[in-house]
C-alpha cells in the first residue's frame, strides 16, 4: 500500500507519543479499539483549570495510519476548549491524511479516541 | 550443470531496492536456469509437437530432458509428468480431474484447513457441484493430527489432499505416514509440493503419491510453468480440464512452452545437486536471524513447528505492535506480514488463526522467507532492521506498555469494531 506523505511523516516521527498520570484529575483518557481488530489507541489530554487542553499524548498499536491519525489529532486539540475538540471530524483527519477508503476506520478510531478522552475527563468533573 | 559461481549481491539486489526476504511468494530465477532458457526463444523456437523438421524435434528433446530432470527430482517417471502453468491449475486438475472422473463412484474430498487458497477454493466450487469436503484441523504446531485424517477417509473419499511444504508458516506434513494411510484405505493423495520441490527430499513411490503439484517460481525456475505428477501404476485417472489437441498424454492441451520447460527442468536439476548443502546454509542463516532477534527482543513467537520445517522460513509474532505498522517500520526489507491489513478482507491469515494463534497475536506477525541468494549480511540487516522497529513501535503501543505494568490484555473488555 502506498501511504501519504503526510502518513509517513507521522510514522516516523510521531508528536506527542507518551502517557499521562491517568488518575490525575485534571487528566482525561481515551482507551478505543481491540488488540483483535488489529488497532487500539490510548489518547490522553491534560486540562487547565479554564477548560483549555494544554497537552495531549497518545500510544497507538496498529498500522501506519492508525498512529498517524492519533499522532495528528494530539496536534490539534492542544490549545483547543472540549468542546471545540468534539468537533474534530474523522473526516477532516482522513482528509488531512489523505487516507484511502480502507484506512477510514483509522481516522473514525482517532476520532472515538478524543471523544473518549473528553468523556472520562468529563466524567471526573461531574460534581465540580 | 556447471559450477558456475554467482555473484550473489547482484540478485534480486539492484541498489536502493529493499533486501528480499519473500521467498515463499517467489524466486528470483537462476541465471543458470535463465541461461538455459534463451536459446529456446530465438534460435530454437520450434514447436514441441512438430513431427515434420528438425525445429520440432530439437524442442521436443528439450521439453522431454526437461521432462526427466523434473521426474528425477521426485523419484517418478518423465512419462508421468504433466506440464502445466503452475501450481494452481495442477491442483485444480488433480482434485477437479480426480473428483469428476469418479463421480459415479466416489463424492467424498479430505483436505486440510491450512491448504492455499487454490486448494481450498477448488474444494468449494466441488462442493457446490455436489461433492462433500472434510477441512482437516491442524495441531498448535501446524500439522495435521494422523488419526483424525485416517478416520476422516471413508469408503466415499476419491482423494486425500495434503501439501507438502506450508507457503505461510514453512512447516512439512508427514506425507510418507498420510500417503501410507491413503493407499491403505483405497484413496488417492495428491499433495501440493509447491514449497517442497527441491527445499526437501521426496520420492513418490516411498510416499505413495498419486498426484503432485510443482511449481516453477519457487524454486529459482520462471513465472508461469509448473508441473503434476500423475502416477502410471497404479494408473490415475482424471478429466481434463483444458482440451484440445490432447497434448501431455490428453490430460492437458496446448503448445508446451519449450523455454518454460526447460528452465522447469534445470531448476529441478540444480536442486537436486545442491538441495543439501542449500538446506544447511539456510538452516545457518535462520538460526542466525532468530537468535539475533531474540537477543534482543523479549515477547517474540515462532508460529509453526520449530523442528518440522524447511530452513528457509522463520514465521514470526512480535507481539504488541501490529503487522502493518511493522511493515512500514522495516521498509528496507521485502517481507510480508500475516496481518489484516494488509489483505483486503481485514481478517488476519486464516493459517495463523488454524493454529490458535490468538487473533491478536496473528495481527502481529512477519514471514521471513529467505533462500539461495540470501547472504550473512542480509540477514544481519534484517536482524538490526527489525530490532530498531519493534522497539520503536513498542515504545508506542499502548498494548506494550500494560504489558510492562503487568495488565492482561486479555482482562481487559475491549469493544471491537
Ligand atoms: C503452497 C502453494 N500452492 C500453490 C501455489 C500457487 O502456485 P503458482 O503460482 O505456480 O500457481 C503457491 C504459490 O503461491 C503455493 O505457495
Amino acid at each position: 500500500m502506498a501511504y501519504s506523505e503526510k502518513v509517513l511523516d507521522h510514522y516516523e516521527h510521531p508528536r506527542n507519543v507518551g502517557s499521562l498520570a491517568t488518575d490525575e484529575t485534571d487528566v482525561g483518557t481515551g482507551l478505543v479499539g481491540a488488540p483483535a481488530c488489529g488497532d487500539v489507541m490510548k489518547l490522553q489530554i491534560k486540562v487547565s483549570a479554564e477548560g483549555i487542553i494544554e497537552d495531549a499524548k497518545f500510544k497507538t498499536f496498529g498500522c501506519g495510519s492508525a498512529i498517524a491519525s492519533s499522532s495528528l489529532v494530539t496536534e490539534w486539540v492542544k490549545g483547543k476548549t472540549l468542546d471545540e475538540a468534539a468537533q474534530i471530524k474523522n473526516t477532516d483527519i482522513a482528509q488531512e491524511l489523505a487516507l484511502p477508503p480502507v484506512k477510514i476506520h483509522c481516522s473514525v478510531l482517532a476520532e472515538d479516541a478524543i471523544k473518549a478522552a473528553i468523556a472520562d475527563y468529563r466524567k471526573k468533573h461531574a460534581h465540580d | 550443470m556447471s559450477a558456475i559461481s554467482i555473484d550473489k549481491s547482484l540478485i534480486g539486489h539492484a541498489p536502493g531496492d529493499p533486501v528480499y526476504l519473500d521467498y515463499q511468494a517467489t524466486t528470483p530465477c537462476d541465471p543458470r536456469v535463465l541461461d538455459k532458457m534463451l536459446p529456446w526463444f530465438t534460435l530454437r523456437f520450434g514447436n514441441p509437437h512438430s513431427r515434420n523438421h528438425a525445429y520440432g524435434w530439437a524442442a521436443e528433446e528439450a521439453v522431454e530432458l526437461a521432462r526427466e530432470q523434473v521426474a528425477a527430482i521426485i523419484g517418478a517417471d518423465s512419462k508421468e509428468i504433466i506440464f502445466t502453468s503452475g501450481a494452481t491449475e495442477s491442483n485444480n486438475l488433480a482434485l477437479r480431474g480426480a473428483a469428476l472422473f469418479n463421480k459415479d463412484r466416489k463424492n467424498h474430498i479430505v483436505t486440510v484447513v491450512t491448504e492455499h487458497k487454490c486448494v481450498l477454493d477448488t474444494c468449494r466450487h466441488l462442493e457446490q457441484e455436489g461433492f462433500s469436503v472434510t477441512y482437516l484441523p491442524v495441531q498448535t504446531n501446524g500439522l495435521i493430527d494422523l488419526a483424525q485424517l485416517e478416520a476422516a477417509i471413508t469408503d466415499q473419499t476419491v482423494i486425500v489432499s495434503v501439501m507438502g511444504v506450508n507457503n505461510e508458516i514453512g512447516v512439512i506434513q508427514p506425507l510418507a505416514e498420510i500417503g501410507a494411510i491413503c493407499r491403505k484405505k483405497g484413496a488417492l493423495f495428491h499433495t501440493d509440493c509447491a514449497q517442497a520441490v527441491g527445499k526437501i527430499p521426496l520420492d513418490v513411490n516411498a510416499m505413495n503419491i498419486d498426484l503432485m503439484s510443482i511449481s516453477g517460481h519457487k524454486i529459482y525456475g520462471p513465472k508461469g510453468i509448473g508441473a503434476l505428477y500423475v502416477r502410471r501404476r497404479p494408473r490415475v485417472r482424471l478429466v481434463p480440464m483444458i482440451t484440445g489437441g490432447g497434448q501431455e498424454r490428453g490430460f492437458r492441451s496446448g503448445t508446451l512452452p519449450t523455454p518454460l520447460c526447460v528452465g522447469l527442468g534445470e531448476a529441478c536439476a540444480i536442486a537436486k545437486v545442491e538441495m543439501v548443502e542449500e538446506a544447511a546454509h539456510l538452516k545457518f542463516l535462520s538460526q542466525r536471524l532468530l537468535d539475533g532477534l531474540k537477543a534482543k527482543l523479549p515477547e517474540i513467537y515462532v508460529n509453526g513447528d520449530l523442528e518440522h520445517r524447511i530452513p528457509g522460513n522463520l514465521n514470526i509474532s512480535f507481539a504488541f505492535v501490529e503487522g502493518e505498522g511493522l511493515m512500514m517500520g522495516v521498509k528496507g526489507l521485502a517481507v510480508s506480514s500475516g496481518s489484516a491489513c494488509t489483505s483486503a478482507s481485514l481478517e488476519p491469515s486464516y493459517v495463523l488463526r488454524a493454529l490458535g494463534v490468538d487473533v491478536e497475536m496473528a495481527h502481529t506477525s512477519l514471514r521471513f522467507g529467505f533462500g539461495r541468494f540470501t547472504t550473512e549480511a542480509d540477514i544481519d540487516y534484517a536482524i538490526d532492521h527489525v530490532i530498531e522497529a519493534v522497539s520503536h513501535l513498542r515504545e508506542m503501543s499502548p498494548l506494550w506498555e500494560m504489558h510492562l505494568a503487568g495488565v492482561d490484555i486479555k482482562s481487559i473488555q475491549w469493544a471491537e469494531h
